[in-house]
């Protein structure tokens, strides 16, 4: 893995074709940032952008550079030299294998060996409800065993410098460990959000409307303080989901 | 000329991968012809025409399309000559799997459905290990762990292939894969297929409709594997 890393994304047009008013973005090492928008306005599609390391080849014309370079072509299709790691809204699995098969499999694509799966299997289990096993089928496994697969099969086997994460808070699993799970040490997150503690998390948020990234707003000293109360009460409220899960009863407001 | 043999399971997006490489392919200053061939009916033409190119459609009808695709070949070349195009786009109508209508001296394209399960590219054999090139086609309908493993099966069975991630709706992979054409090796005479199809004629080419094993003849396979000739 590089020391350096910067991503540049280099803005395209938007949904009207017209030029989007950010034009040119530096994304360096370690740094979490967050894509926030209105629903439809385009920010799954700047993610995918960055996944495919477009080249002015998708509808958006935007260019993702690698340190101020254009990208080899094997840097954008070979899994095993691939710098992205994707988590995407999509709940569940297609494939008719069990969970042991389809992790060695992907750990094989990504030039990793099978000693692998257990661990993906035992993180997983560590942000989600019912424990997930080797045998099962991936297709019977609920939204949140599934999303719960994908994050901790991106911890373990992608281990990619960039990691590109889409909506995790509708995924019914603990949104905030799994945030931590996936950014690690150096690596650099973005993350498509509408929940203000994981936006306000990042160092800074791309706002987009149709289609085109129209602003950057770096979090300030203030929001930050507000991100520490939110998580506060958003701590609580998790607290509370899980004591009725439980099937316990809820106590009394202290 | 070039010839481009597009092959591929029915739904997986042949149509829709080949309208967006048509419009690279164009802009880049090539001149397509598509020629269509299906079995029944199609009316993928109306599609193609609205690209403003030369457009073709062949109906196999009582013909195994494969063979119709093989046995029109040259007609194909000759009709796009007249038309003035240098690249013949040909796109099959793709129902069996046993055969692959890939000439030895064309870019042979197969397009494959990533939602159809990774145990899929160990089913579609010749169509698949004798390609070119393998687009896969839906992959924004799965996580990225999942594209990563259908690649993977795909290299386990064709290991020389090129893969090309598209998607019909966006235009993705359309750049990448009109590029690839335009490298694409020139028509000589003589091509030769790159794959043997099966074993020739049986008694329902014939007319047969009767479903007892005794009224039929040709090289026959039972269900337990064993295989014998019957006739004269």
């Amino acid at each position: 893995m590089n020391e350096e890393l910067t991503l540049t994304i280099l803005g395209g047009v938007d949904k009207d074709g017209v030029p989007e008013p950010v034009s040119s973005l530096d994304i360096c090492k370690g740094e979490i940032i967050g894509i926030v928008g209105p629903t439809g306005s385009g920010k799954s599609t700047l993610i995918d952008d960055i996944e495919q390391l477009a080249q002015g080849d998708t509808p958006t014309g935007r260019s993702v550079l690698i340190n101020g370079e254009r990208p080899d072509a094997v840097i954008r299709v070979d899994p095993r030299k691939k710098l992205v790691a994707q988590l995407s809204q999509k709940m569940h699995f297609l494939a008719d294998m069990t969970v042991r098969d389809f992790l060695q499999m992907h750990a094989r694509s990504r030039g990793k060996g099978p000693e692998l799966v257990d661990r993906v299997i035992e993180l997983a289990n560590t942000l989600t409800g019912e424990p997930i096993s080797a045998d099962h089928y991936l297709t019977v496994l609920s939204g949140g065993q599934s999303r719960s697969l994908m994050t901790a099969d991106i911890a373990v086997i992608s281990d990619s410098p960039v990691v590109l994460i889409d909506e995790i808070e509708n995924a019914g699993i603990k949104k905030q460990e799994a945030l931590q799970l996936l950014s690690g040490e150096g690596k650099i997150v973005v993350v498509v959000t509408h929940d203000p503690v994981l936006a306000l998390m990042a160092s800074r948020r791309i706002v987009i409307r149709n289609g085109g990234m129209v602003d950057i707003i770096t979090t300030s000293s203030s929001e930050q303080d507000v991100c520490g109360r939110i998580a506060e009460v958003d701590n609580w409220l998790m607290s509370l989901r899980e004591t009725i899960r439980k099937g316990e009863v809820v106590e009394e407001l202290a | 000329m070039k010839l481009v043999v597009l092959a591929g399971t029915p739904g997986s997006g042949k149509t829709s991968v080949l309208v967006h490489t048509i419009k690279s392919l164009v802009r880049n200053g090539k001149k397509p012809a598509v020629v269509k061939v299906d079995c029944l009916w199609t009316d993928d033409d109306q599609r193609f025409a609205k690209l403003d190119i030369p457009v073709h459609v062949g109906l196999a009808k009582d013909m195994c399309p494969d063979h119709f695709t093989i046995y029109n070949t040259e007609e194909m070349l000759g009709w796009a000559e007249d038309k003035g195009a240098d690249i013949v786009l040909n796109e099959t109508a793709g129902l069996c799997l046993r055969c692959a209508p890939y000439p030895d001296e064309c870019l042979a394209i197969c397009v494959i459905d990533v939602t159809t399960g990774p145990n899929t590219p160990l089913k579609v054999g010749p169509l698949l290990t004798t390609a070119d090139i393998v687009v896969t086609t839906k992959g924004d309908l799965v996580s990225q762990a999942e594209r990563e493993v259908f690649r993977e099966r795909v290299l386990d069975v064709n290991p020389g292939c090129s893969i090309v991630e598209a998607n019909g709706l966006t235009g993705k992979g359309a750049f990448e894969l009109a590029e690839m054409i335009s490298e694409g090796p020139e028509v000589h005479d003589k091509m030769i297929l790159r794959y043997n199809p099966p074993l020739a004629i049986c008694s329902l080419c014939t007319g047969e409709t009767r479903v007892a094993r005794k009224h039929h003849m040709g090289v026959l396979r039972q269900i337990d594997g064993f295989m014998e000739y019957k006739g004269e």
